[in-house]
Order: structure tokens, then sequence, then C-alpha cells
């Protein structure tokens, strides 16, 4: 499969991109292309935000902060990636930034983590049809957000980070200031664990 | 390759980054084995349901008052 890496895959120059004359138009000074570009993204910053910090009140300022430091530095964006890429990664470090400022001795992306013995699922059982189709969308979100949630943060922001955002395992390594290998144990870590938590409501066993 | 090897590769046969070898000893034991394959297969639906889903419109009011910074912030300081 390689769904996961597509949108990193692709080159800017490959695909028509109606972001660019927008950049192009707010680095020129026009702030109205600024805020259609901003309103393109607000709701997945506004997610990225949710999901690292889990506090609707850090992701509101998270996304705030990572749209006016863009705008701020606006004049650095080379259009070597997509835009949104760039906007991640803003976005990730205003989260992580307000993660340790909440708890500055618990969050720590470097710790070792434990060894093999917990990888293999207790339970197995093969899921019924899609979640899409069994759950109405705001309950699915609720269960999605739920059990990134419950993840330790440091495995959360790989997961978000690879898997939802889609960004390389070179560039998370680079954002979250982790080993390629690290990033790798954390995001095979996270994907088991949030089968494990998903498998709850997707059974096929199970009536919602 | 045993149950516990392909859970380790899980992440990474998922990602097509495998070598042809140990790609092929997985495959191999996915064959016979029908709880690793529901592993592998429920393991990939857990990461297309979070790739696949789209979030939620923003509130009106966090848009709101995001829209309102932005503007006291472009409007004070053009670009």
């Amino acid at each position: 499969m390689n769904r996961t890496n597509s949108k990193a895959a692709e080159a800017p120059a490959m695909q028509p991109d109606p972001e660019r004359a927008l950049v192009l138009a707010a680095q020129a000074g026009d702030a109205a292309s600024f805020e259609k570009l901003v309103s393109m993204y607000e709701h997945k910053i506004f997610r990225l935000g949710m999901n690292i910090t889990q506090n609707r009140e850090d992701a509101e300022d998270v996304m705030q902060n990572a749209f006016l430091k863009a705008y701020e530095h606006l004049g650095n964006f080379q259009g070597d990636s997509r835009f949104y890429t760039w906007l991640v990664r803003i976005a990730v470090n205003e989260g992580l930034m307000r993660l340790r400022k909440r708890r500055p001795n618990q969050v720590s992306l470097d710790e070792p983590i434990e060894g093999d013995d917990d990888l293999l699922p207790r339970e197995v059982e093969d899921w019924g049809p899609s979640p899409e189709q069994r759950f109405a969308q705001t309950e699915l979100h609720e269960i999605l957000s739920k059990a990134i949630g419950e993840l330790p943060e440091d495995f959360r922001a790989v997961f978000v980070l690879r898997d939802i955002e889609e960004l390389s395992t070179e560039e998370t390594a680079q954002l979250l200031g982790l080993s390629v290998p690290a990033i790798k144990s954390r995001l095979l870590r996270s994907r088991l664990r949030l089968r494990a938590k998903l498998n709850r409501y997707f059974r096929r066993s199970e009536t919602p | 390759m045993k149950c516990k090897d392909v859970i380790r590769e899980i992440s990474d046969y998922l990602n097509g980054d495998l070598d042809a070898g140990l790609m092929g000893d997985l495959q191999r034991h996915l064959e016979h084995c029908e709880d690793c394959r529901v592993i592998v297969d429920t393991t990939k639906k857990t990461i297309d349901v979070y790739c696949n889903s789209e979030p939620a419109p923003l509130a009106d009011d966090i848009r709101e008052r995001l829209h309102a910074a932005l503007r006291k912030k472009l409007f004070k300081n053009p670009a």
C-alpha cells in the first residue's frame, strides 16, 4: 500500500496548484489572498491543534498563532513544498510549545520506548462494514478524536504528522527532533494502539 | 517468519517500505495465518479511516475570532 505517502510524494509542479496564485498574491501584499488561504486550511489547522493539544482553547491559540506567524514569515516561503505543509510545520511547533508550557516536566519526545513484548495484539477480530457506513460523521469524529487523545503525547504527534497530515518519515523526524528509526518505532506502536482502541467500535460483533 | 515478526514489520509493510526478501517472507506468512491477515487488514483500515476523515468545519465563534485577529494584524502591518 502506498497511500500513506501519496500526497507527500507528489511534487508540487506535477499537479495544478490552485493555492500557488494566492500565495504569490499574498506575498506581494494582498491581504485578501492571505485570508482566502486561511479559509482554505483553518479547519485542518484547528484539527491539528486539537489532535496535538487535546484542548479547544489551546487548539484555537495554536491555530491563531500559526496563521499570524505564517503571515509574518510569508516572505520565507520558497514554494519548494506545498503551502499547507509549510503551515503544518509552523502549527506543529506551536502545538508542541503549548504542550511544553502546559506540562514542562511531562513532555519529552525522546524518551526511550519499551521493547517489543507489548506489540502482539490481544484482540484479533475482523471489522464489519466500513466505519464511514456504520457511524454518522459527528460520531465518527468523536471516536477518532477520543482514540488519538488516549495515546501518549509523543506517539500522538508522530501519528498525526505521518498518517493524518501525511508528512514523510524524514520530515516528521526533522520536525520532532527525532531519528528516523525513532519515528518508525513510534508510528508502529501508535498504529497498533489505535487499531486496538478502534477495534472496540468497529469489530464485526459490535452493534453500534 | 513468526507472528511477532509480522507485527514488527507491519508498519513498513503498509508503507511499502519493506525490501523484497522481507516482503516475500511476510506475504508467505499471511497466506497461512488468518490472525495476521486480520491484524494487517484492520491496521490498514485504522490508517485509512484517519487519513480519509475530513475535519469538521470550524465553529462560527472560533472562525470569527481568528479572522478578527488576522484583520487586526493584516491591516496594521501589510505584508
